[in-house]
């Protein structure tokens, strides 16, 4: 993309800072705030509050996977919801098998395949019995699903548009794969009604809290990773492949193996959020993996800042907030506020949240110190035309 | 068993037919009265409650078969009872079937002939026979023929029924296929005759005509079909491969600019409807076309104007700018004019052409095909052979020298994606014909379109048609043996496999780009 990437540098050392300081309220602040205060008090934070951030940060770790690929790479992903269901729906699978016999029609199998009169369980949903196998398969599968899709895409040199279309029609295909009945995932109710993770019930509070922590982990785990890797060589030759990849072809790189990495690794986090997601919500369906959720992801990323890691998991958060602020008030509205903020963000401001607040920074050192000059607001450029 | 069963009951029925023949000669013989008045007998006969005096009564009317008798079986029928009235309505539905036979629209004149032949009451063979003599429309006659054949079918006559297996077979009419099969049943059975093997015997040839000709048929109508979605996807791709091509936009909310022209026609109707006598509807649809297409034109030029003027050379921003357009506009039509309305197509739309036996073409899908031919002969016209057309091409293919030789490269781009997004409308028009009008309509072909844009290329008018062709073929080809859904996740497979070669397309301009 051609937006001014000169104040990222500048915004290091206060991105640092976000980070440990939002990882102390997150991790520490939070749950503290869940436990220790009486549940009348306003500072108190209710189990549900709390729950709801365990999702919005699940949703920011795929937001950090996203940015990679789009913010950094300059490759617009619209299947990404694809990655996040395949990891979503391991765990999901793992889940519904340890009900048990305690589903509604007490049959060992999950309730849906009693109603479809399946008979026995299907093979590949047998090694999801084992934790451990789900949870590898969580990552796994959509790493290898990316990697084969990457290999062919990249190879052949598909890009931009191109590639944002066929990545399309994959999140287009795997709605409408998992959405059938004989495929065994659920159809379109999907897999909910789970009860247990490892021996803890998913009612309980506790439980949730531990979740809620983990993923704030997990969260920071991924952008340190994602830091390491831009800061690293590769990283430097992913920002080249953005801004021309020709050169970089030229100068005797082989773009496609790099973006297939980027591709790759995006795809292993979004996986990640999907297992997160999953026992924290309680339920996957085709709607949450199909054309348009695949959409929205992209646009937190634009929101909080594309190619600031902090903008993007900033952005997932901010945006589902509101998400879950406006559909309750006023569910008419939300396709109105989500469609203007597609378009704003891309006219208005197109470097985001981090982008806009760095912009106000400038200004406010420009004038009130009047030391350090202001940088350009913006830049010509059309490398990507075409 | 179960053959030697129906045997039997076949028997009996065609001896309380006869025995039924026989009463019916009763009356007229005893009585010797002038023909109106045993007819007046008969219909007083039919209300009279006594059962046998009703079944005589409703076979010499039957036999008489005067269809001008309807107006005073209707009075009998308001009158009567629930058992009077189930037993007159066979002999009204003769009656009816026989004034239709005369009637001068065809389709009546055949679907008459279709019930009659369904009856299988042999009074009616005299009437077809007559109706046959002097019908010249093709498909009428072959209704006609296939009736006769059917009801000597069930027959008791053999040389009858083996004529009519024969004559079956050479109409390969698939309505026979099931009493053909019976007859093989029969002769399957031990105790069969030779009569009823030799029988056998012209109904598996007939059987084997009839299955040969429903295979062309299936065939045929796979590629009818193919070709119809295809030109479904035509319309709306190129539209979108143009400004694709002119622009390097993929524009998203390119269906949502044909669910405006859907609602242009919906509101158009709308309007004829209030406004306009009656006799005017059919022809709004005239009026529609170019509304939808100057409404979807329109919000094109805005939405060019407001949005993607300020987007040129960032194609990946401009799909996310242009997506969040189509989600505004939906939802804007979902609370406008709520969730589902419909349009209702001019009744010389409806209905459809008979090409051969069991292929019919339904005449909404043919203009549809029309339309998209003539869609595309237009824009080549416009690309072509006008002054504005090589402008278009000029920045299509090098926009910084077009503009250094004087060609206002921005208006160019402005008045393309109006063209195309009237396109777009046209093509919102045409689906009215053939599904609902609602908020979602374009989501439903957008990604397929996305994806014959890819796969046709940048800037070439044949890479589009030749990739909605394609698409479109394979879809319908697929869909019968791999279901919809495998078929559609085996056309992006194929589609990606195919990028492998051809990434930019099947068409491209040709240029030294490193890119291209």
């Amino acid at each position: 993309m051609n937006e001014p990437r000169n104040n990222a540098q500048s915004t290091q050392g206060g991105e640092g800072l976000l980070f440990w300081l939002a990882g102390l309220v997150l991790l520490v602040g939070l749950p503290v705030l869940n436990v220790l205060p009486d549940p009348e008090s306003w500072v108190h934070v209710s189990d549900f509050t709390l729950n709801r951030f365990g999702k919005f940060l699940c949703f920011g770790i795929l937001a950090l996977g996203l940015d990679l690929i789009w913010g950094y790479t300059g490759i617009l992903s619209l299947g990404h919801g694809v990655f996040f269901g395949l990891g979503a729906y391991a765990i999901g699978m793992h889940l519904m098998l340890t009900i048990g016999t305690e589903s509604v029609y007490g049959s060992a199998l999950p309730d849906f395949m009693v109603w479809n009169q399946v008979k026995e369980l299907p093979l590949f949903w047998k090694p999801f019995y084992s934790f451990g196998v789900a949870l590898a398969g969580a990552v796994l599968v959509p790493t290898l699903f990316a990697f084969m899709f990457g290999f062919l895409a990249f190879r052949s040199r598909i890009k931009g548009v191109y590639f944002a279309i066929i990545t399309q029609a994959l999140a287009l295909c795997a709605w409408l794969v998992f959405n059938r009945n004989e495929t065994n995932l659920g159809g379109t109710n999907g897999l909910t009604d789970f009860k247990q993770l490892l021996g803890f019930r998913l009612s309980e509070p506790g439980t949730q809290r531990a979740l809620y922590i983990l993923t704030v982990l997990c969260l920071g785990a991924a952008y340190v990773v994602c830091r390491r890797i831009i800061r690293s060589r590769a990283g430097r030759v992913l920002v080249a492949v953005r801004d021309s990849e020709q050169r970089v072809l030229f100068s005797g790189y082989s773009p496609a193996n790099y973006k297939l990495f980027v591709f790759v690794v995006s795809a292993a986090l979004a996986g990640l959020a999907g297992a997160l997601y999953v026992p924290q919500v309680g339920i996957i369906t085709p709607a949450q993996i199909g054309v348009l959720p695949s959409l929205e992801m992209v646009i937190w990323v634009a929101v909080g800042g594309r190619g600031t890691l902090v903008g993007a998991a900033l952005g997932a958060v901010g945006v589902n907030w509101a998400r879950s602020v406006l559909t309750n008030y006023f569910p008419e509205l939300w396709p109105f506020f989500l469609g203007g903020l597609f378009i704003a963000v891309v006219l208005l401001f197109p470097d985001g949240l981090v982008g806009l607040f760095a912009r106000m920074k400038e200004k406010w050192v420009a004038s009130g110190l009047g030391t350090r000059k202001s940088l350009p607001a913006s830049e010509a450029g059309g490398q990507e035309a075409q | 068993m179960k053959s030697v069963l129906s045997m039997v009951l076949l028997g009996a029925v065609s001896l309380w037919g006869a025995g039924q023949a026989v009463g019916a000669e009763g009356p007229r013989g005893t009585t010797a009265a002038p023909p109106l008045s045993f007819i007046d007998k008969a219909l007083t006969d039919l209300s009279s409650g006594d059962q046998a005096k009703q079944d005589a009564a409703v076979l010499l009317l039957s036999e008489q078969g005067d269809p001008g008798l309807l107006p005073k079986l209707e009075e009998i029928r308001d009158n009567a009872d629930r058992s009077v009235r189930l037993a007159i309505k066979p002999l009204m539905d003769l009656l009816k079937n026989r004034a239709n036979l005369a009637s001068s629209d065809a389709d009546r004149r055949r679907s008459a002939a279709a019930d009659l032949g369904s009856s299988g009451k042999p009074v009616v063979i005299p009437w077809l026979e007559a109706a046959l003599a002097g019908e010249s429309n093709r498909w009428v006659r072959y209704t006609i023929e296939e009736s006769l054949a059917l009801i000597r079918l069930a027959s008791d006559n053999p040389d009858d029924k083996i004529n009519a297996a024969a004559k079956l077979g050479e109409l390969r009419s698939p309505n026979a296929v099931p009493a053909l099969k019976e007859l093989l049943l029969q002769a399957g059975a031990t105790d069969a005759t030779d009569q009823q093997k030799a029988l056998a015997n012209t109904a598996r040839i007939a059987i084997e005509q009839i299955d040969i000709q429903a295979s062309w048929a299936n065939a045929f109508e796979t590629i009818f079909r193919g070709i119809s979605l295809s030109s479904i996807l035509l319309i709306m791709s190129l539209g979108l491969a143009i400004v694709f091509g002119l622009m390097g936009v993929i524009n998203m909310a390119h269906g949502e600019l044909m669910m405006i022209g859907a609602y242009a026609t919906f509101v158009t109707q709308e309007c004829f409807k209030a406004y306009l006598p009656a006799g005017l509807f059919d022809y709004y649809f005239f009026m529609s076309m170019p509304v939808s297409f100057c409404a979807a034109a329109l919000c094109g030029l805005i939405l060019e104007a407001t949005v993607i003027r300020f987007l040129y050379g960032r194609p990946l921003e401009t799909m996310l700018a242009t997506w969040g357009v189509s989600l505004v506009l939906i939802q804007a039509a979902r609370v406008y004019f709520g969730d589902l309305t419909s349009v209702v197509a001019p009744s010389w739309l409806s209905g459809g052409a008979q090409v051969m036996v069991g292929v019919y073409l339904p005449y909404n899908r043919l203009f549809i095909i029309v339309l998209s031919i003539l869609c595309v002969a237009g824009i080549y016209f416009l690309l072509f052979r006008t002054g504005v057309g090589l402008r278009v091409r000029a920045v299509m293919q090098n926009r910084d020298m077009s503009s250094c030789l004087g060609i206002p490269t921005r208006k160019v781009d402005a008045y393309t994606f109006a063209f195309g997004s009237g396109l777009a409308g046209l093509a919102g028009c045409a689906l009215t014909l053939i599904g609902n009008v609602e908020p979602g309509l374009g989501q439903n072909y957008i990604v397929d379109s996305f994806m014959v844009v890819v796969t046709g290329g940048v800037g070439k008018l044949m890479g589009t048609i030749v990739a909605s062709l394609g698409i479109g073929g394979l879809n319908k080809l697929l869909e019968p043996s791999f279901g919809a859904v495998y078929g559609k996740v085996l056309i992006l497979v194929l589609v990606i496999l195919f990028l492998q070669r051809r990434p930019s397309g099947l068409f491209t301009i040709k240029g030294r780009h490193a890119d291209a």
